[in-house]
């Protein structure tokens, strides 16, 4: 008796665990599997991956196409190169923050907020000198951020200022909104909060805060922390239910002009809000994770088919798209 | 969207295929389904390397016959260009080589296939003569007599005696030093047991272990009383013939005599076969047959290699579905494949201890280096060599402990060891321990799956005598590659999601 009574426990806990492959289809979650083959490899052609796993030529491509990305100040490519670091830095007043042109999950991005006698100070309050900063730069150099260990680019940018609208709501780290795009419609979008138990890094499954953000007009429809719904922000207490983007129609169509500049169907895109020159993408993803899911408590599916069944009949504007997505994806009708 | 229905076909072409030509080789060839319905016979091959100059050459080399334990089935030689014939001498049988002229470094192959037969009936074996050894000089002689005496006094018959006899030398430590200045052991013992009126004679026996290659004979020690013998050995003093031992050279006679050459030496590779009796006997293995897409076609050598090759697409399967269905993050996608090879060679305890070792202390140094601001290649470089000089000493350490299964450490492949270790260390500096633990766990999960997979007999039945299998391993994998459905952890990690419309 006690036994059936365990194994019934033992059950029941998986069940509580575990999800039901049925129910999760019946939401449209979006699956690893599905994704990569339904998705990815269908809309994405493979000879477009490098110009966005390539942080330079994204950043070329979206200048000719007229969309706004953060300041080049510099790029280093050869060992050799490294010692003008400073050189190229002493140029740069205010903020800088070097990247890998080849990183992925946001590796290997190191943020200066300002340079001083002390050094260069950093995101999270430490003071880095220039041999640090010299050897992140070989670090780059070598390959260690990079997809695959190649060798790489390391590429010296502006800072940017965050819009003061998102004080409170980040711990250190970049906010920045992340939208897929969808053959050319924002099908779903978050917003990424870092956290101080995420170390100031924008990677949800480290404890950054997740913001499922309502298409239709930027406000907050749901947050979660380790893929847990909050109401409150972690470290500041503020009410995420109040966060609203600003200029929400110009990030859409910033995401969307993404879509004719890189001819990716299936498209992550990152745009941080900056308080001099508004939205401006950061970076292109051609594999997006799916936790955006979890963030809006919604899946993916349902919009995808959704766009899927429009078809090719007819050439939409980016205006025309961005409005056909804020009236059919929002929560609010 | 592109239609599925070739990609479907060309599933179903090749499982069809596959189950198709894994019938055919059990109905046409009789291959069982399982190990166990079989006769296992070993092949050995014996390879005779010499440097020849130019002169005329006859090389003899000592083969081995029916015996306690083994039916001779058939042998075969490789040797372009040679004469060659079988002799018997005195109940001794011969391959014996000839050529006229021959320069440079000459291979010579003779191939033997033995069955595992506890009924064989080996045909009568000569006693050897005792023929009293010549005196040898003091103190060598008082010494050796002193060994004698012991042993003697302590001992019932010639078994004993010379069970005695090795026990007395292998713990006389100083006297047994004194001895070996002039003679081997070996030949100490047999003359003694000699003088003491014992029959006796030296033999070479091979130690049969599978896919073995370069392979040495081991000195044995065969000791009669009347018509029947027993084997010792002399390292331990172990009486009887272990149960995987074959004796190659058993007579009163050389093993290899090479006439008009230099440097002449004898290797052996062996393998073991599973056949059904009736083939064992019969060899039916013609090579004539285009479907008969046999290994056994081809040399020993190279047969033992593909026993291993054709194990990595059940692990690599093993891999494909715990990330393709349960979602299992492993660091390095087919690290773990390599991990169960090693494995396999090492046993899983020792192998799982000795990777949990390198790897952490690997991480230990590691994390000085990073201290050291160093380049990439050079720092992966450094991890190369950290990780050689690890195990190099836990080799010795092991050694010295007694603890032979720690040598087998050498079977890791060092240099997915050394990016193991770089990854981990990256991953614990950029994610935490946590994600290490994961990855690294994940990873040691998978190989352990692998290796548990790999290492059934009857996979390795399966996959060596069926080449079939391949097909319907790569119509699986091709299947697994194209499910669209949820990964395992993912029901669990979407679970929230099942929740919100509730609310």
């Amino acid at each position: 008796m006690s036994k059936t009574t365990e194994k019934m426990n033992w059950f029941q806990s998986l069940r509580e665990r575990y999800a039901r492959p049925r129910s999760l289809h019946n939401i449209g979650v979006l699956g690893m599997n599905r994704r990569n083959v339904s998705y990815i490899s269908r809309y994405n052609p493979r000879r477009l991956f490098p110009l966005v796993d390539d942080k330079l030529q994204t950043k070329e491509l979206a200048l000719d196409a007229g969309v706004k990305v953060p300041a080049l100040l510099g790029v280093i490519r050869e060992q050799h190169a490294v010692k003008n670091l400073a050189a190229i830095l002493e140029q740069c007043h205010g903020g800088f923050c070097i990247k890998p042109a080849h990183g992925s999950g946001g590796k290997g991005i190191l943020v200066i907020t300002r340079q001083s006698e002390e050094g260069y100070r950093r995101s999270n309050g430490q003071y880095a000198t220039i041999g640090d900063l010299e050897r992140h730069v070989s670090n780059i150099l070598a390959g260690l951020f990079s997809l695959g260990g190649r060798t790489d680019a390391a590429i010296i940018e502006a800072l940017i200022h965050f819009d003061d609208c998102f004080n409170g709501f980040s711990y250190e780290g970049v906010p920045d909104t992340r939208v897929i795009v969808f053959r050319g419609f924002p099908v779903m979008a978050m917003m990424r909060l870092s956290t101080s138990v995420s170390n100031g890094k924008a990677n949800l499954h480290q404890g950054a805060v997740g913001v499922g953000l309502d298409i239709g007009n930027g406000r907050a429809l749901r947050a979660v922390q380790f893929d847990k719904p909050i109401l409150l922000h972690p470290d500041t207490g503020l009410n995420m239910m109040s966060l609203k983007v600003p200029h929400w129609e110009e990030v859409l169509n910033l995401a969307v002009s993404c879509y004719e500049m890189s001819g990716l169907g299936y498209l992550g895109t990152d745009i941080v809000l900056d308080k001099y020159e508004g939205p401006m993408l950061l970076e292109l993803n051609a594999r997006p994770g799916l936790t955006i899911q979890i963030a809006n408590g919604k899946g993916l599916l349902p919009r995808l088919q959704q766009i899927e069944k429009l078809g090719h009949k007819k050439r939409m504007s980016i205006a025309d798209r961005v409005a056909y997505a804020r009236e059919h994806f929002s929560d609010n009708h | 969207m592109a239609s599925r229905t070739p990609f479907y076909i060309l599933v179903s072409i090749l499982f069809l295929a596959g189950t198709a030509l894994t019938l055919h080789r059990h109905i046409a060839f009789d291959i069982p389904w399982f190990p166990g319905e079989q006769r296992q016979t070993w092949s050995i091959e014996a390879k005779v390397d010499f440097e020849a100059n130019g002169d005329p050459v006859t090389a003899t080399l000592a083969i081995p016959n029916t015996q306690p334990g083994f039916t001779q089935l058939n042998q075969q030689t490789a040797s372009p260009g040679y004469g060659l014939s079988f002799l018997e001498r005195n109940g001794v049988h011969y391959a014996e080589w000839s050529i006229r002229e021959a320069t440079g470094s000459q291979s010579l192959y003779y191939k033997v296939d033995m069955l595992v037969d506890p009924f064989a009936i080996p045909p009568k074996l000569e006693p050897p003569t005792t023929t009293k050894p010549n005196v040898e000089k003091e103190p060598y002689a008082s010494a050796a007599k002193m060994i004698l005496d012991r042993a003697t006094e302590r001992s019932s018959s010639n078994y004993t005696l010379a069970r005695e006899l090795i026990y007395e030398i292998n713990n006389q430590q100083q006297t047994a030093e004194l001895l070996a200045q002039i003679k081997p052991k070996n030949i100490w013992i047999t003359e003694l047991l000699r003088d003491a009126g014992v029959p006796v004679r030296r033999i070479h026996a091979l130690s049969l272990e599978d896919g073995r290659r370069r392979q040495p004979l081991i000195e044995y020690i065969q000791v009669y009383d009347g018509n029947e013998y027993e084997i010792f050995n002399p390292a331990t003093g172990e009486q009887g013939q272990p149960k995987d031992l074959l004796l190659w050279q058993y007579h009163s006679s050389p093993l290899l005599e090479v006439v008009g050459a230099t440097n002449a030496q004898v290797t052996f590779s062996m393998i073991s076969q599973e056949q059904p009796f009736n083939i064992a006997l019969n060899q039916k293995f013609a090579d004539n047959d285009w479907l008969n897409f046999s290994l056994y076609t081809l040399p020993l050598e190279e047969q033992a290699i593909f026993k291993g090759i054709l194990l990595i697409p059940v692990g690599v399967l093993i891999v494909v579905l715990m990330r393709i269905l349960v979602g299992i993050k492993t660091s390095g996608t087919f690290m773990p494949v390599l991990i169960a090879m090693a494995f396999i060679q090492t046993s899983l305890l020792t192998g799982l201890i000795g990777f949990l070792l390198i790897v952490g202390v690997g991480l230990m140094i590691r994390s000085y280096l990073s201290y050291l601001n160093l380049l990439l290649v050079a720092r992966i470089s450094a991890v190369i060599i950290m990780v050689i000089g690890m195990i190099a000493i836990f080799s010795i350490v092991a050694y010295k402990f007694g603890l032979t299964e720690g040598m087998k450490i050498t079977f890791f492949p060092m240099i997915i060891l050394a990016w193991t270790i770089e990854r981990m260390s990256i991953l614990w500096e950029e994610e935490g321990a946590k994600e290490v633990m994961i990855q690294g766990g994940g990873s040691l999960l998978v190989a352990i799956l692998a290796y548990l997979a790999m290492n059934l007999d009857w996979v390795r039945h399966l996959t060596f005598n069926f080449m079939g299998i391949q097909l319907i391993l790569m119509s699986l994998t091709l299947v697994a590659g194209s499910y669209t459905g949820y990964r395992l952890l993912e029901l669990k990690r979407f679970k929230p999601l099942t929740k919100v419309d509730n609310s």
